[in-house]
């Protein structure tokens, strides 16, 4: 008991230390030394978009930006033109595949899946068994946003089934819609915040590319303990 | 031995290692190849630079506001945060967690903190069984070793002798392509997430805005450390803290950039809580503990406190010739490179960790690749000179002070030229051994022969003759 009381009032100590400490200021970024010059920036709120890898200013500009850093990260990016499409490009991939069962969660977009690919399925919205989804050949999911910009596709824990699934399956397929591309990262991040604050659901994810490590002389290996695959479907 | 000697002979071992050089020679200019192409795809990488330079300086000058926002949100939405001022606390909190919860086993995905306060041995010698999940981290606990380096921890490694190492303690290694060696590791990894009681993390930022903490990750093990065992643990430096959500927009594309040559690392994750209702999975309880261990220390030097703006990217690391020689263990140190010989001395004493200062040329190349635009060089003088002021070195001081006599009188100026030339061949014949007071210099230099004649003399000549 008496323990856990000088641990919790660490907070305070830890507090007490750092106000003591800041009472004295410290040095500009860019002034060391006195010598160099530095012009402030600004936050990144508001500039960070004059700073980051341009994007160019249509839509059909961002849509090729985004198949283009697809393929550099070895990500599959499919522009589909209508729900016939979207039903072929699912049905291609269970069959090259050989998908027995999918792991997927309640949605619009999930649930025309589901239908399509006529499949036993494990729905994570009511709690699921983790065993069965790991034995899934495919996690199904939506998601909240793509980023022409890096590549990247925002999942959250309230829009793509919860934590595990856009990770525990070994192939990972997002079905977008085209309204979900953003420009950059700072438009995925108003969006986020847009729709969703004050009360964000417990874990925001952007996924750049399938899982990959390169840990063993720094050479790429693909599908290191999340998805060795990643396919976006967009329509 | 001391930490200081040790280095030295470490260090002179290691760069006599012509293969370890060349290796690490190799993985790093791939390395920088890549952060080269991501750099010049930044419209202006120097305005990114100071606007992080800037927001972790609003941040750092901040800290206790930072740290009472985050703290309040994390806790409205069910998550229980622990402080700790030093190591041991922190040891003991986690520890804790684990009893109350009658855990066994804990997955863990990579962590620098932990390493800095030891975490898994205090853990294993009480009984916890402790699985590092990335593969560079579950590679070098398989070898009882320290991570070679903050973000690549096993990249001193050839493939042979993790295959090796695999076939000795795993009893399965089917070839050395690191293809079948990472997927070694993905079979081990599988079910010890799905069967680990409590899943341990880092953090690269926390976001006080919005309450969350933000994991940057390539494997994808720590986006399942925090989705599937029922207790999720986060151990976070304080001042690892970003003023705002939007923040990110910038840190998280540069961190990649300047850390490993990618534009985005695979997985940003920002978690604000344990599970919410209504969600399908993760830990039912979250804890997040916030580490001191000595950064208000850092932080009450004004001078050097912007060394708490680092970002643990490794770039500083990378480029450093001392690093690529002397290679990540030499330093003995859980921060090696151009930072941790920063803020080393801060963290565990400056007399026994001041050599790490020394050993630099000063050229400055650590401070250019520095995506938040720390001084690094300025601080590595900085320490020296601090260093020598809490306990300045007589015998140099003596030294000095008597060849300033010397130089300020031109007739012992002359003597000691004259002296310098006749004495010369003496000294060469104990060059270097142990009867030559100057041999730490002398051993692996060579003083040009001094000229009978100076040149004051050969001046006094020419304007004679003219
Ligand atoms: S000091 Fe700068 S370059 Fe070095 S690890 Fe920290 S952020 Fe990266």
């Amino acid at each position: 008991m008496k323990k856990a009381e000088t641990i919790l009032n660490e907070r305070d100590n830890i507090l007490g230390r750092i106000r003591e400490a800041l009472k004295a200021s410290a040095p500009l970024p860019g002034s060391h030394g006195g010598s160099h010059e530095h012009t402030p920036a600004g936050p990144p709120a508001s500039h960070a978009r004059e700073w980051l890898p341009a994007v160019g200013t249509s839509a059909a500009e961002q849509f090729e930006l985004f198949a283009r850093n697809a393929a550099d990260l070895k990500a599959d990016f499919q522009l589909l033109a209508s729900r016939e499409e979207l039903k072929a490009a699912l049905i291609k991939l269970r069959d090259a595949g050989k998908w027995q069962r999918i792991a997927s969660h309640g949605g619009e977009l999930t649930d025309f899946a589901g239908k399509s690919l006529g499949l036993p399925v494990t729905l994570t919205d009511r709690g699921y068994d983790v065993q069965e989804m790991e034995q899934c050949d495919a996690g199904i999911t939506e998601c909240d946003a793509l980023i022409a910009q890096t590549g990247s596709v925002a999942v959250t824990s309230r829009s793509a089934g919860g934590r595990a699934l856009s990770v525990l399956p070994p192939h990972h397929v997002v079905i977008a819609r085209r309204d979900q591309l953003v420009a950059d990262l700072p438009a995925a991040f108003a969006r986020l915040q847009e729709k969703y604050a004050p009360d964000f659901p417990s874990m925001i994810s952007f996924i750049t590319g399938p899982s990959r490590t390169g840990d063993i002389e720094r050479i790429l290996v693909l599908g290191a303990h999340g998805p060795k695959k990643l396919t976006i479907l967009c329509i | 031995m001391s930490f200081v000697s040790q280095f030295k002979a470490q260090a002179g071992e290691k760069t006599r290692d012509l293969r370890h050089r060349q290796f690490i020679r190799t993985a790093l200019r791939g390395y920088e190849t890549a952060r080269d192409k991501r750099k010049g795809a930044f419209q202006s990488w120097e305005s990114a630079r100071q606007a992080a330079a800037e927001t972790k300086w609003e941040a750092i000058n901040h800290l206790d506001e930072h740290l009472v926002a985050l703290t309040r949100q994390l806790e409205a939405r069910g998550t229980k945060v622990h402080w700790a001022s030093t190591g041991a606390q922190a040891r003991e909190i986690i520890a804790q967690i684990l009893r109350d919860k009658q855990a066994r086993c804990i997955i863990k995905s990579k962590a620098m903190t932990s390493e800095e306060i030891h975490l898994n041995d205090a853990l294993e010698k009480e009984g916890f069984t402790v699985v590092e999940s990335d593969l560079g981290e579950f590679i070098v606990q398989l070898r009882h070793e320290t991570p070679y380096h903050i973000v690549f921890p096993s990249m001193h490694l050839t493939r042979g002798e993790i295959r090796e190492l695999f076939q000795r303690e795993l009893g399965d290694a089917p070839s050395d392509t690191p293809e079948d060696l990472t997927m070694v590791a993905r079979r081990v990894m599988r079910q010890k997430y799905i069967t680990a009681d409590v899943g341990f993390t880092g953090a690269n930022f926390a976001i006080a805005e919005t309450g969350m903490i933000s994991i940057t990750e390539n494997e994808g093990n720590s986006r399942l450390t925090a989705a599937l065992p029922k207790t999720m643990v986060t151990l976070i430096g304080i001042e690892k803290v970003l003023p705002r959500f939007a923040d990110l927009a910038l840190f998280l594309p540069m961190l990649a950039t300047a850390g490993a040559g990618q534009p985005m690392t695979c997985y940003n994750t920002m978690y604000s809580g344990p599970r919410q209702p209504g969600e399908a999975d993760g830990p039912e309880e979250w804890h997040v503990v916030l580490l001191d261990n000595r950064r208000t220390e850092l932080l009450a030097d004004t001078e050097q406190r912007d060394a708490l703006h680092c970002i643990r990217c490794g770039a500083c690391l990378n480029v450093c010739p001392i690093f690529r020689n002397v290679g990540g263990h030499t330093y003995g140190t859980t921060y090696s490179g151009p930072v941790g010989a920063v803020i080393t001395p801060h963290l565990r004493g400056l007399q026994e960790w001041k050599h790490l200062s020394n050993a630099s040329s000063l050229c400055g190349v650590c401070t250019e690749a520095c995506p938040v635009k720390i001084d690094l060089h300025h601080h590595l003088l900085q320490n020296r000179r601090n260093a020598s002021a809490s306990q300045p070195a007589f015998l140099e001081k003596l030294a000095y002070k008597i060849f300033g006599i010397v130089a300020n009188e031109p007739a012992f100026w002359s003597l000691a030229k004259k002296l310098g030339w006749l004495t010369q061949p003496l000294h060469d014949a104990v060059k270097g051994s142990a009867l030559d007071p100057a041999r730490a210099w002398t051993k692996t230099r060579d003083l040009p022969p001094m000229p009978r004649e100076t040149f004051k003399d050969w001046w006094r000549k020419r304007m004679k003759a003219e």
